[in-house]
């Protein structure tokens, strides 16, 4: 044969292989889609819908090829918790990959989760082919149709040419602007099918602006409100830990000297010890700051959304005050409380220029009315709550000693409920991204799974996660995932035989008529036993501070039992559609 | 508590399946109902035009715009006042052919309203009229009281705006030089 002519082949062979090395199926193309998002940890729990695409994960999670860390959680629930916990903690997007029908259902929680709490996830689901679609086909569900109005974008892949698309147009959605929870329905003849791959990478979408234009009118018209302010006061949202502002916003307030108040979500965006941090704001929040609230001259709210919890009856909130609003999301603007100027904007980019309007000033006499505010919280609530002589351990103390023990070095995940309410009010938090908790949704179940997330996510900082003994038992299946990935979430179960919250509601509200709220509880320490997880029980005051010292000494996972007073109470509280001014420091 | 209005709402959207869902949602979710809706290809390419009337006071129907045009795939909402655009919404009446026969008042009504025969076989009369939904609904008032009419209906509102601008090309345009 000439030699022309095995050139030829040669040439012709190496573009068939080429060729057939890019011809893969839609499961391997999530493969690579996913790497191209730079996604190292993906927590799941595969079945029959999504089997191709598990079976292309095993090769990228072993091996030369290794590129992903999957966890394989014990409920597609734990999958989306902890997917928003590593989220929250590393500001990535996290992923969750389950199958399609209760695989899926199973998710909507977290999503609706991630939705209210602005997290930014990719849930990926097995789908029945398109063929069978429509026809009530086993573990068929219209995922779609379900998770539209709780998630950012929800997409049903229906062909394997769309994956590359698809996927990259998610992670977009779901980390720009304001984030949140997208929703990839794949269905299986998607994940067989074979193409050609093409990477793509969707880093614009005409119909979608994530960032909008920073409206420098707007801007002056704030500054000109704060500069002629006397007692302005600032409300700091997650949006600053969102778009990385923190110190952005230290510099906005340090320039003029502006108190603020924190939300829940929005706790670590300044630090807790900074000389202008007022507190927490909200139901359960700080008194003084509170109060505050209804006698500051100008407020300006920073990513954060006015939520319920924090305004209390909308009718008399903050009237006497002008209203800044800053926040990227301008469907938030005047949504629950009108303002005056809004500054519709990526804070990262608009506190710059708003301090740059501003002038020095000096609000000393103002902070300085908080402080007596403060002093009486700190006799009537805090001391007591932390510092308490006799009796049962109180959840406050608790909260305090595992603060004091981590000296702020830790990362605080809760569950809901009164834990999630003293964990919340006395952890310390000098760290950005400091914080996991389900602020809006109050989502029972989130501590444990959303904990192990963080662990991915920070692996060199320490995971306190504070559960309630309801909650504990919510997702209590996600120990079989700690056990297995020796996850290294210090568990504080505070075990007060209630739900605690509810039960402080009906004695506060309900006659004291304690409809179900008490609850009989399994021997935690045979649990503990069960996965093989450390485990310790306090019971004395005097044993707690060894007992914390013990668990934060232990490598790995370890469960801290504190045997709680039955009927602790969360104070302060501002009593549901009250006046945020009418918030009790005791009952 | 502010008066209610009839807003009309131009939404426009890529045309992927799905949007009209989540549109509709957003008043459902606020319980507000929708008067009529109208969907169909706009004078932009792959842009689909939602023509939609609700009743409302002017602070809800911004939220709902906001909400509204935040979906991913929403290009651009907007709400308006029946003064800011030019509206149009159609009738049809099928009517008893043998009773518009014997009655010349009927022929003298759909005249009057300026409303045109459009098929007429021995059973029945169609009837078509553009206009104003008060005159739309007038018209049938008026045949009905012959009693003549065997069906009627009314179509959504469809609506252009009375500005110089077009918002949504200008809107795109914008876009596609910045990204």
């Amino acid at each position: 044969m000439p030699r022309v002519y095995h050139q030829l082949i040669k040439v012709e062979s190496e573009l068939l292989q080429t060729n057939m090395k890019d011809r893969i199926t839609g499961a391997k193309a999530l493969m690579r889609a996913l790497q191209a998002e730079g996604v190292k940890t993906i927590f799941g729990y595969p079945g029959g819908s999504i089997m191709p695409v598990y079976d292309a994960l095993f090769d990228y999670t072993r091996g030369e090829k290794k590129c992903f860390d999957h966890i394989l959680v014990r409920h597609e629930q734990g999958a989306t918790h902890a997917a928003e916990g590593y989220a929250r903690v590393s500001g990535e997007v996290g992923v969750a990959l389950v199958t399609s029908g209760p695989g899926v259902t199973n998710t909507l929680t977290g999503i609706a989760d991630a939705m209210l709490d602005s997290t930014p996830i990719v849930v990926i689901a097995g789908q029945v082919p398109i063929a069978a679609l429509g026809t009530d086909a086993f573990q068929e569900v219209d995922l779609v149709g379900v998770s539209q109005p709780i998630s950012k974008w929800s997409y049903q892949i229906r062909r394997a040419e769309d994956v590359a698309w698809a996927v990259s147009r998610a992670f977009y959605i779901a980390r720009t602007g304001r984030p949140g929870p997208v929703v990839l329905d794949f269905a299986k003849n998607a994940q067989t099918e074979e193409i050609d791959w093409e990477p793509q990478k969707v880093n614009f979408i005409r119909s979608y602006v994530p960032y909008p234009q920073l409206d420098h009118e707007a801007v002056r018209k704030a500054a000109e409100l704060i500069n002629n302010a006397k007692k302005p006061l600032a409300l700091v949202g997650q949006g600053v830990e969102l778009g990385n502002a923190q110190e952005e916003l230290k510099r906005f307030l340090e320039k003029a000297n502006i108190p603020a108040g924190r939300t829940m979500l929005g706790l670590s965006a300044l630090p807790s010890d900074h000389p202008l941090n007022m507190g927490m704001l909200g139901m359960h929040g700080n008194y003084a700051v509170n109060l505050k609230e209804q006698e500051c001259d100008v407020l300006i709210a920073i990513g954060m959304r006015f939520s319920d919890r924090v305004t209390g009856n909308l009718k008399t909130y903050a009237k006497q005050a002008k209203i800044i609003h800053l926040d990227i999301d301008r469907s938030e603007i005047d949504k629950n409380v009108k303002t005056d100027v809004a500054v519709v904007a990526d804070c990262k980019e608009s506190l710059p220029v708003l301090t740059e309007l501003i002038h020095p000033n000096n609000h000393q006499e103002w902070i300085e009315s908080f402080k007596p505010l403060d002093e009486m919280e700190r006799v009537k609530v805090i001391e007591p709550a932390i510092h308490p002589k006799e009796g049962p351990l109180l959840m406050g103390e608790v909260v305090n000693a595992v603060a004091e023990a981590t000296k702020g070095d830790a990362i605080l995940v809760t569950d809901v409920g009164q834990n999630q309410l003293f964990a919340t009010r006395y952890f310390k938090y000098p760290k950005k991204r400091s914080i996991c908790t389900s602020g809006g949704l109050g989502t029972m179940g989130y501590g444990m799974p959303a904990a192990i997330g963080a662990t991915f996510a920070a692996p060199d900082r320490t995971v306190c996660c504070f559960m309630g003994d309801g909650g504990f038992q919510m997702c209590i299946e996600e120990l079989g995932t700690i056990m297995e990935q020796k996850a290294p979430v210090k568990m504080i179960l505070m075990n007060n035989h209630y739900l605690g919250n509810v039960r402080q509601w009906q004695d506060m509200f309900w006659l004291r008529r304690k409809s179900f709220t008490k609850m009989m509880n399994p021997n935690y320490e045979l649990i503990a036993q069960g996965y093989g997880i450390p485990y310790q029980a306090v019971v004395d005051r005097q044993d707690l501070q060894a007992a914390v010292a013990g668990m934060l000494a232990a490598e790995g996972p370890y469960i801290l039992e504190c045997a709680i007073l039955e009927e602790d109470n969360v104070l302060p509280m501002t009593p549901p559609g009250m006046n945020v001014d009418q918030m009790m420091l005791e009952i | 508590m502010e008066e209610k209005k009839l807003y009309t709402l131009l939404v426009y959207s890529e045309n992927v399946a799905g949007i009209l869902n989540q549109v509709t949602a957003v008043f459902t979710r606020r319980q507000v109902n929708i008067e009529s809706l109208n969907v169909s290809a706009s004078s932009i390419p792959g842009v689909h035009k939602y023509t939609i009337t609700a009743w409302s006071d002017e602070d809800q129907i911004i939220k709902i715009v906001h909400q509204i045009e935040k979906k991913i795939d929403v290009v651009k909402a907007n709400y308006f006042t029946d003064d800011q655009l030019f509206i149009r919404e159609s009738g049809l009446y099928k009517l008893a052919t043998q009773m518009v026969l014997e009655n010349p008042e009927v022929s003298r009504t759909i005249r009057r309203y300026g409303a045109s025969i459009i098929e007429v076989n021995p059973t029945y009369t169609i009837v078509m009229k553009f206009g104003l939904t008060e005159d739309i609904i007038s018209l049938f008032r008026a045949l009905d009281t012959f009693g003549c009419v065997l069906q009627y209906t009314r179509s959504g509102r469809i609506a252009v705006t009375r500005g110089m601008q077009e918002q949504v090309s200008q809107f795109l345009e914008e876009r596609e030089q910045n990204g």
